[in-house]
């Protein structure tokens, strides 16, 4: 066992670390929160410019929240930046209870929603809300052995590709959640609230979203002796769960 | 506690997260380490996670910030010319 990156133990033991180091953190006054407080009273207090500096390191999120919904670079641009000039007209509603980074992501995932129900796409979503979370089973792709695949194979763009459609592929619910958590690092917490759901929910769709992943891209990635070139192939699709 | 491969896969995503209370966890890594089926899945589904969340996998357009901030700003100009 552990034949890929990271032995099996070592992991979780690295996952408890990490998680206790952002715990610590985010209570410190030198957080991301805290700074985010005291930039948002400065602009309410006048300071208008300094929202270039509050939004700064969370343009990546809006931009991937919006991405996550829309599936299309030019959409979520415009999304992203609809996303930033609504929370600067409407800071003032904004309340401190809540992590600021966690709002942004919300009005993003809103306003991409607002898009797409404007685009008359929507249909697609109901379509993603039928599967019911709480029920089936579901079988992983069970392979013998893990390749492990470095990350310098990244650098192909095929690799990229196949990345992107199977997340593409992933109903829009589950996918909301891949992104937000295994892309953007969002915490469980910080998922829950963009979206609006509870923890267990975000926990259930993250199951079921890494399951599908590792379903379509494991046999893909596991190619053995035909390294990343043999990786390509399509395998026949089948029944998620 | 002796669990099948059903229920490690069930916990497959909380454990990956760390989010496993200890005595699950120990019986999770129990059945991994006899069951090469479960650790090719739990090192798959790891390293796939590993892959999406490289920067090189989802980049931002290039640009992107440049044509956010300057958005943003002739926002503010606005704002403050018509307050």
């Amino acid at each position: 066992m552990g034949c890929g990156w990271f032995p099996t133990g070592q992991w979780s033991r690295l996952a408890n670390v990490i998680s206790n180091e952002r715990s610590a953190q985010s209570m410190s006054k030198d957080s991301p929160d805290g700074r985010d407080k005291g930039l948002i009273a400065r602009i309410l207090g006048g300071e208008r410019e300094l929202f270039h500096e509050l939004v700064r390191p969370y343009e990546k999120s809006v931009y991937f929240a919006a991405y996550s919904i829309l599936q299309n670079e030019h959409d979520a641009e415009d999304v992203a930046q609809e996303t930033v000039l609504k929370a600067l007209r409407s800071l003032h509603t904004f309340r401190a209870e809540s992590k600021f980074s966690t709002w942004l992501v919300s009005i993003a995932l809103n306003e991409a929603r607002g898009r797409l129900r404007h685009e008359r796409l929507i249909q697609f979503d109901s379509v993603d809300a039928i599967p019911d979370e709480d029920s089936g089973d579901f079988t992983p792709a069970v392979i013998s052995d893990w390749r492990e695949v470095p990350l310098e194979a990244l650098e192909r763009k095929e690799l990229r590709d196949m990345l992107r459609k199977a997340i593409r592929g992933l109903p829009a619910m589950y996918r909301e959640v891949l992104v937000l958590r295994d892309v953007q690092d969002l915490s469980i917490a910080e998922t829950a609230a963009a979206l609006g759901v509870n923890d267990g929910v975000v926990k259930t769709r993250l199951l079921r979203a890494r399951l599908m992943m590792q379903k379509v891209l494991a046999p893909q990635l596991n190619i053995g002796r035909g390294g990343l070139l043999g990786m390509f192939k399509r395998r026949a699709g089948g029944s998620w769960f | 506690m002796v669990l099948n491969c059903k229920h490690v896969w069930k916990e497959i995503s909380n454990y990956i997260d760390g989010t496993v209370p200890p005595e699950l966890r120990d019986s999770i890594e129990q059945h991994l380490a006899n069951c090469r089926h479960c650790a090719a899945v739990l090192d798959s589904t790891r390293n796939i996670l590993y892959l999406i969340a490289d920067e090189r996998t989802f980049a931002l357009p290039v640009g992107y910030s440049e044509r956010l901030h300057s958005r943003l700003q002739n926002a503010i100009n606005t704002e403050e010319a018509d307050p």
